[in-house]
């Protein structure tokens, strides 16, 4: 991608990435998710093709540098200090979780933890980025996206902790159970914005996967389903560079993962996954979109999973320690706690409350997580089907007449 | 020479000496390189062979489903891993389409000799979708040759003989055994193979395995005169318990370890219920229209006059494999086996 404009803004019209849904090619018409004239190739003086307009930015946008300073860039601008605040705050509890889930872990509270530390910042503005009302399709990596979007911590680590496959309702706060089989969520998200576009209802759906999930054959489809019918989805891949021992040059040749949206007819954008500000701006452009009936977009966050895939692996058989410490520095907390002090909205006492919420969140996951929960035999049975078949009333009646003898 | 080793490594032995028996043999999967498995089963095998022979692919089942079809197809023999039994249902159409059909689509023209490696079923406390037990689908689906080795002699001599075997093998392993450890003596073991190196790659003659091959036969795992304990991969180790229970309760029980679903040793376990004339049929997999319903319907067609008592099932229940804290409730125990034994209609009852 040599040549492309870098830091200061973009102009090319390959590095357009997608605008407000009032984006025109030179026919006038709006670009509806359709295939757009073929013919129509992007010259210096014409206004933006269609491929054009669905290809990602040159360079991940980033609007927030490792070191904490602003970098300006025409399409994106940067969030309020309020918006950010409000984001640092939850990226510090979304840390305390994430080290507490690993602390719980190590105590046997949980039997496994897939961490997102070093990629908080996906994590939350994948939450912040949508409504109350809008859906949320998160992985087993996004528990740390869950919490943010308003979920209990307990009720959602209930997976991990081995009580039941999920501890929450998905409707209270429109977040899906979290999946574990690869890109399968992502068709689901497609069938939610779907039923709502049939209902007359202006909710958005952002569906989050991995680099590697975009391998599965589900993630294509979800993408053409999704273009085709012209949905307000948000795919939202958070590229870590690995799908457990497996980097991203094995996964794929394409240029970014955001070039595969020109495929199936939807814009793609690329913007850097440890930058929360861009984050924001750049996940929120695609949500406004969508809601304005602009259709689906994909947005390939570049990040990086500091930990191990989950503490059952062992990251040191197929990646350099030197490759990991070269991210450290661009640790997402690190960058926009810079840039909050230097605009002087993040103040000494702030800091110490978001603190102190962080401490109370993973003192409530230690509360929660400790106490010894009673499991029921007889949940087994209750929610195969509606009804109680007659096998599973039997299978039910001799498991409790076993444990009856047992405890006699 | 004995020495002590584990099932997974039993496995990983089995596919290096294959692979360095015969040069057609290709291994690849979700992270079989460098990081040898998930459960270490390729351990070794990119360093030792070389990426070519050992390999990750791109994160998709189907496709390294499909993929394997077409070099089996042109002439090597790939050995393909899932990684969990339920991430292999991305490859299920592959699987029952074309994997199982192909040989009689094409009139045995086209053979597929390929092995697809599948660690299966529960008793790890693993989350969902990492312990199902996925034979039924397989076994149901003519074409296909399902085996699951229950000792760690069986994982390396049942690896290479579907390696080598003629037709579609899905080699089913009982992730709870991965590292259980028997005496073994390797050499003994490695020498019924021989030591020819075969480059199949020119023209696809494969060579039989050891005439005795346990692929379609059953072995007694323990011999007893009362009842026959029929069973077969995960639950073996619970059933060969309860006999040993059993036992200490004076009652003699057979334990049959099935090994090969399909093919199906009809002679050696009818031939175990006609001297018992007792037999239950222990499983881990839901019971409803399951392998154990399958052996029970054939013993109880073939043993008929042989039987002093229905022949019963011991299984998981008929739901959704459970959270990793209600397992316990789920799995066939000791207990749940004797109970069942002691339905069998004795007449000192
Ligand atoms: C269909 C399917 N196949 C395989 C797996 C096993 N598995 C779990 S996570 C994972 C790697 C996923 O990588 P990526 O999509 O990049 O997400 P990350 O874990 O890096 O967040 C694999 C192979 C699975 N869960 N589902
Ligand atoms: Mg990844």
């Amino acid at each position: 991608m040599a040549g492309r404009p870098g830091k200061s803004g973009n102009t090319a019209a390959a590095d357009q990435g997608f605008e407000g849904d009032t984006m025109t090619i030179s026919t006038g018409n709006p670009i509806e998710g359709s295939m757009a004239d073929p013919s129509r190739r992007a010259g210096m003086d014409d206004p933006v093709t269609a491929e054009a307009y669905m290809l990602p930015s040159g360079q991940p946008v980033q609007l927030v540098d490792p070191d904490g300073l602003h970098v300006h860039n025409d399409k994106y601008p940067l969030p309020d200090g309020e918006a950010l605040l409000k984001a640092y705050r939850e990226l510090v509890v979304g840390r305390r979780v994430n080290d507490q889930a690993n602390a719980l872990v190590r105590q046997g509270r949980l039997a496994v933890y897939p961490s997102s530390h070093g990629q908080e910042a996906c994590q939350v503005a994948s939450a912040l980025c949508i409504g109350a009302d809008d859906w949320l399709f998160p992985t087993y990596r996004d528990t740390v996206a869950v919490i943010a979007k308003g979920v209990d911590p307990v009720q959602t680590l209930t997976l991990l902790q081995g009580d039941w496959h999920s501890g929450y309702d998905p409707y209270e706060h429109k977040v899906s159970i979290q999946a574990t089989p690869l890109a399968t969520q992502l068709l689901h998200a497609v069938g939610v914005a779907h039923a709502a576009k049939l209902k007359g209802e202006d909710t958005v759906v952002v569906a989050l996967c991995g680099d590697g999930a975009t391998s599965e054959g589900d993630f294509h489809e979800a993408l053409n389903f999704a273009a085709v019918f012209h949905l307000p989805v948000v795919f939202f891949v958070q590229n870590n560079q690995y799908a457990i021992s497996v980097p991203l040059n094995k996964q794929t040749v394409a240029p970014s993962l955001a070039h595969k949206a020109i495929g199936y007819g939807m814009p793609g954008e690329r913007v850097d996954g440890n930058d929360t500000a861009a984050l924001l701006a750049v996940l929120g452009k695609a949500v406004d979109r969508a809601r304005q009936g602009g259709g689906p977009a994909l947005v390939e966050a570049h990040t990086y999973r500091m930990q191990s895939h989950t503490n059952a692996d062992d990251a040191t058989r197929y990646r350099t320690d030197d490759e990991v410490a070269e991210w450290a520095p661009k640790d997402p907390l690190v960058r926009l706690r810079a840039y909050l002090k230097e605009l002087n909205v993040l103040t000494e006492e702030l800091e110490e409350e978001i603190a102190g919420r962080a401490e109370t969140v993973a003192a409530q996951m230690r509360d929660g997580l400790n106490a010894e929960t009673e499991v029921d035999p007889e949940d087994l049975f209750r929610f195969v089907f509606t009804e109680k078949t007659s096998q599973l009333r039997e299978q039910a009646a001799m498991l409790r007449d076993e444990l009856s003898r047992e405890s006699a | 020479m004995s020495t002590t080793m584990t099932f997974a490594k039993a496995l990983n032995t089995a596919l290096a000496d294959e692979m360095e028996a015969d040069r057609s043999v290709v291994v690849f999967g979700e992270d079989v390189g460098p990081l040898g498995g998930v459960f270490r089963i390729t351990d070794g095998l990119t360093q030792r062979f070389g990426e070519e022979r050992c390999f990750d692919t791109p994160l998709a089942e189907s496709g390294i489903m499909g993929m394997a079809i077409g070099m089996a197809m042109n002439g090597l023999r790939p050995v393909v891993e899932m990684q969990f039994d339920a991430f292999a249902y991305p490859a299920f159409e592959q699987v029952v389409s074309h994997v199982a059909k192909m040989p009689n689509r094409t009139r045995g023209k086209v053979k597929l000799p390929m092995v697809i490696r599948i660690p299966y079923a529960g008793g790890i406390g693993g989350v969902e979708h990492h312990c199902d037990s996925s034979e039924s689908y397989y076994a149901h689906t003519p074409g296909l040759t399902v085996v699951a080795p229950a000792t760690v002699e069986d994982a390396y001599t049942m690896l290479r003989e579907a390696i080598r075997f003629p037709d579609p093998v899905v080699f089913l392993e009982p992730k709870k055994l991965y590292f259980s450890k028997e005496q073994l003596d390797l050499e003994a073991l490695q020498s019924r193979w021989g030591t020819p190196a075969l480059d199949r790659t020119d023209g696809p003659e494969p060579t039989a395995a050891p005439a005795d091959s346990s692929i379609g036969r059953a072995v007694i795992a323990r011999e007893g005169t009362d009842a026959t304990l029929i069973t077969y991969g995960p639950s073996v180790s619970t059933v060969m318990k309860a006999a040993a229970a059993a036992a200490e309760e004076g009652r003699s029980l057979e334990v049959i370890d099935i090994r090969s679903i399909v093919p199906f040793d009809d002679e050696t376990v009818m031939a175990s219920v006609r001297k018992t004339g007792r037999a239950v049929v222990v499983a881990e997999a839901p019971g409803f229209a399951s392998v154990a319903s399958e052996i029970v319907a054939r013993v109880q067609e073939r043993c008929f006059h042989s039987l002093a008592a229905p022949v019963l099932r011991v299984t998981g229940f008929d739901i959704p494999y459970p959270a990793p804290k209600l397992e316990h409730f789920y799995l066939p125990s000791v207990d749940r086996i004797l109970d069942a034994v002691d339905e069998l209609q004795w007449e000192d009852a």
